[in-house]
């Protein structure tokens, strides 16, 4: 990412003048708020109130913090898109704790932590990634002889916001997947006096978490969120609801084998495995890499990596959705037959209605998807 | 003389946990630990699971090396089953691991090493008209001129003056160990920058292929990307032509920026090809199967292993041979201690029986580190890009027979530089610029033949579990950006039943095992290595830093008999 960027700001400087000195013009910078307006849910109309709101700020201190997990959340900032205008959203924070790209080691890098957190009381961001395992009295994870669990707690107290990002962050993931040897747990198991926004995925993509930072930046408080504190502008849909395959569907075309010949016409991957009608994620919005691809658009199914305990209740990962671990092939034949009658009436329609952001609970409590949808 | 005992945790820059810690005597290192301090047990988490689901768990024990985990556990998978995957599915594998060594190198260069050699501060004193004069003798990149790094060092006066230092807070700016001049310090802040961009245009090809980067999607028999050229959701021409260009792209900026750079900062850095050798033994498994992952012969970095750093000769890899040992590692063998156990046999109870935290010291402690000590027919191997280079040296490989010479050539030194803490950060750009041509290769090789009318990515002969047998067993082997990696597999009624991988790390942060050896990590810190001020270990950090360490990908743990036993005894 541009954090350890060296586009530094003069200390009064806003946003507004610092583009002024970079060249930015005013109509660039509106033209990129609007579409962060539209991809944080506010539409393209917000784009002046957020323009004014950005140009206001000063650098805010970031600290981020990696407990137990794989560095591929920090890896997927660094691949966060929209290199100029983003890079300066970027620079809107001074990062001034990071394991993976800090100068400083050992009690250098402890002191750079303890300084910003004295510094920015009560002020700072807390970026969170990684689990915390609490088993054994926490010792499967240390940090400068420490536990994940007192680092974590002590970087939280002083903290403005709290932002667990990824999925270790938000649930423990795949350390957590059964049996979970380590105890392994997210973020709001272990701090519970203050809201955690869980910026979900294995990873999530870099510009949701982007997106979120500024969402705070520029509003003071976190995004809503879903029941599971994941912000709605990027998880508020189902993938299922919003794929470009969804057509393929619904006419019953499916990949019945991968590279058959169904494969190389890109129809739909539901038969081998795809959990795009179980998972709510940013994936076909937003793509990957600076819009270059998705996980479905390269023809593997969605795995469902932004779901929690996705790791035991989307596997196995190539079955069709009904026979997994975590839709229950208990649900009886009678419930199952009822949902594939208003699945199969309401077709497209049903599913429309059913992206709601404000029926995310409800939505959850239906049977996903019948088990022979679209079967010949 | 007085010893001083020197803690370096956390270890920076690096993937994961790690801890060093040392002993001192009148600026040199006398002895040395290094610790792992993160436990996950993946493999556990593997046990009774879908063979075809392994590499996305596996792939997570590592988002950085996010391609290694993935493919070396459909290799094992698909040995296990007999699987053998279309030339096309082994083409693109190629393509995604090589974009993946190139991607990680550059920026372990740039992001994670460089600031050990590289003082940033230094850079505002910088002449910019110096600094493009420097840049034009090493290459024609066009960002060369004075007006661009005047502008960069400008970036740079506003930034320290602001006071916010951000990451480069307490840095170790103004140490007597940073020898570069004020202008070339300037270059290499100004190109840590660029490839902060350059780096997310060149793996969008992961993207392509693999619908995302960090964590592309693989598949046991193939790849899941369909070739139809003219599918408007597949691999076209266009997403060709895109691909083209980053490899293109990628091509490049490691020949007119990188490699040009590592050159021009090891040239001010030659007493460090004297120091931090280490172990004298190096493994590769050899990678990039240019006929079937089996043809051994045709691997464009070949396998074998150097003994006592003997370069005439080239010893045969067997993987039977690889035994782990728990000596000094935080579990318990059933049979004690005391033996060591190939993979097939291995077995891990991890049981905690370091200091309470939070703690003070490790060292001294019989058992001290999460890492198990791999051994080779009972010796530590470094592994890596050094090991690859050299074992291809030995081997007669043209092409790195060629590089090696021209960079020793250039720096004026002999083939005993090599194994040095020097030696490791030259071999990584050595083969960077290697398979930055070679994309190109097996880019052209794919469209090649899928002109020729063959555009199969999958096969799904033995998909089906009904076509298994009732038991079966696997090894898969790559060589990783950071080094030799083997993933084994047993499967049994359709599940897993036992799943084991050796690590680069595991290699390479081990710790000592029954005979005393040290790993190599260690071994490099006690040999002939100074540590000019105890309170600032920038030399420390740049001996580890050689190794590029990845601390989540060498700890892992798998039970023989798939019960979750966890005992720990706090001290």
């Amino acid at each position: 990412m541009s954090l350890p960027s060296l586009e530094a700001w003069a200390a009064e400087e806003t946003l507004g003048q610092r583009l002024q000195s970079k060249g930015v013009s005013r109509r660039e910078f509106l033209e990129f708020c609007g579409k962060l307006g539209i991809v944080l849910g506010l539409g393209s109309a917000a784009g002046p109130r957020l323009a004014q709101a950005l140009q206001a700020l000063k650098r805010p201190s970031v600290i981020w913090i990696q407990l137990q997990e794989c560095t591929g959340c920090v890896e997927s900032v660094l691949r966060s898109a929209e290199p100029t205008i983003g890079n300066l959203l970027l620079e809107m924070v001074s990062l001034d704790y990071s394991h993976t790209l800090m100068a400083a080691a050992g009690h250098h890098a402890e002191a750079a932590l303890q300084q910003a957190m004295k510094a920015n009381q009560g002020k700072y961001i807390l970026v969170v990634t990684g689990s915390v395992p609490l088993a054994d009295g926490g010792i499967y994870t240390t940090i400068g002889g420490r536990t994940a669990k007192a680092v974590l707690e002590e970087a939280a107290e002083g903290a403005a916001a709290i932002v667990a990002v990824g999925a270790c962050a938000h649930w423990g993931s795949v350390q957590a997947a059964r049996p979970n040897p380590t105890g392994a747990v997210g973020v709001a198991e272990v701090i519970k006096d203050k809201p955690v926004i869980n910026v979900t995925g294995c990873p999530p993509i870099g510009d949701v978490v982007t997106a979120t930072l500024a969402h705070f930046l520029t509003f003071g408080a976190l995004p809503a969120t879903d029941s599971d504190g994941r912000p709605l502008f990027a998880y508020g849909k189902r993938i299922h609801d919003q794929c470009p395959r969804r057509a393929h569907f619904d006419a019953g075309q499916y990949v019945e084998v991968f590279d058959d010949e169904n494969a190389r016409k890109g129809w739909c991957l539901y038969h081998v495995g795809c959990k795009g009608p179980a998972t709510f994620s940013p994936c076909p919005i937003f793509q990957w890499n600076g819009g270059t691809s998705w996980p479905i658009g390269a023809g593997h199914p969605c795995i469902g990596c932004t779901e929690r305990n996705f790791w035991d209740t989307m596997t196995p990962f190539y079955d069709r959705l009904p026979d997994v671990g975590g839709f229950g092939v208990e649900r009886t034949v009678d419930i199952l037959g009822a949902a594939l009658a208003i699945g199969a009436a309401a077709g497209v329609t049903a599913h429309a209605v059913a992206t709601g952001i404000h029926q995310v609970r409800e939505r959850r409590k239906l049977p996903v998807l019948p088990p022979d949808a679209g079967k010949e | 003389m007085a010893t001083t005992r020197v803690v370096v945790d956390p270890i920076t820059r690096i993937e994961g946990h790690l801890r060093i810690e040392a002993q001192t005597e009148g600026g040199r290192i006398t002895n040395a630990w290094a610790h792992s301090t993160q436990f996950r047990g993946i493999e556990l988490v593997l046990q009774g699971r879908d063979p075809r689901d392994a590499w996305a768990f596996t792939q997570r024990i590592c988002g950085v090396c996010t391609v290694v985990h993935a493919v070396a556990s459909c290799r094992a998978v698909e040995d296990a089953l007999g699987i053998t995957v279309p030339p096309n599915a082994n083409l693109i594998r190629n393509l995604v691991h090589g974009m993946q060594f190139i991607q990680d190198h550059v920026i372990h260069f740039y992001h994670l090493h460089a600031l050990d050699w590289v003082d940033v501060v230094s850079a505002l004193s910088a002449d910019p008209a110096g600094t493009a004069r420097v840049a034009r003798t090493i290459s024609p990149w066009p960002n060369n001129s004075e007006t661009y790094f005047r502008g960069v060092q400008d970036r740079l006066k506003t930034f320290v003056s602001g006071g916010q230092l951000g990451v480069f807070t307490n840095g170790y700016w103004g140490h007597p160990a940073y020898k570069l001049p004020p202008e070339v310090n300037l270059l290499a802040v100004a190109h840590y920058l660029e490839a902060l961009d350059w780096q997310r245009d060149v793996i969008r090809l992961h993207t392509i292929f693999g619908g995302k980067n960090p964590h592309p999607n693989f598949l046991v028999g193939g790849m899941a990307s369909a070739i139809n050229l003219d599918g408007t959701a597949t691999i076209n021409a266009e997403r060709l032509v895109d691909i083209q260009g980053m490899i293109r792209r990628a091509r490049t900026f490691v020949e007119q920026v990188y490699w040009p750079d590592l050159q021009a900062i090891a040239g001010y850095y030659k007493e460090w090809a004297a120091i931090g050798g280490g172990v004298p033994h190096f493994l590769a498994v050899g990678e990039f199967p240019e006929g079937g992952v089996n043809d051994v012969d045709r691997l464009y970095f070949p396998r074998g292993i150097i003994l006592d750093r003997d370069l005439t000769r080239v010893h045969p890899y067997d993987h039977k041979l690889v035994k782990e040992y728990i000596t000094s590692s935080w579990y318990q063998y059933a049979a004690g201690d005391g033996v060591g156990l190939h993979p097939w046999e291995g077995e891990t109870k991890p049981v905690y029986t370091g200091p309470k935290p939070p703690y003070q010291f490790l060292q001294g402690l019989d058992k001290y580190t999460w890492m198990k000590a791999p051994r080779y027919e009972g010796r530590p191997m470094q592994v890596g890009p050094l090991a690859r280079m050299l074992v291809a040296y030995a081997s007669g490989h043209e092409e790195v027979r060629a590089e090696v010479g021209a960079v020793l050539g250039k720096l004026g030194v002999g083939p005993a530089a090599l194994f040095s803490t020097l030696g490791r950060t030259a071999a990584r750009g050595i083969e960077t610029v290697l398979l930055a041509r070679q994309m190109e290769r097996w880019l052209d090789q794919l469209i090649q033949r899928i002109k020729s009318g063959d555009t199969k990515t999958f096969d799904g002969s033995h998909w089906e579990p009904s076509t298994w047998p009732a038991s079966a067993e696997g090894y898969g082997y790559l060589d990783a950006p950071r080094g030799a990696l083997g993933h084994w597999v047993q499967i049994r009624d359709g599940k897993i039943s036992r799943y084991q991988c050796v690590v680069p790390s595991t290699w390479n942060c081990s710790p000592r095992d029954g005979e005393g050896q040290l790993g190599p990590y260690e071994a490099a810190l006690v040999d002939n290595h100074p540590l000019l001020k105890p309170d600032q270990p920038l030399e420390i950090l740049r001996t580890i830093h050689s190794f590029d360490p990845c601390m989540s990908c060498g700890v892992h743990v798998l039970d023989a008999t798939g019960a979750a036993i966890v005992e720990v005894k706090v001290q």
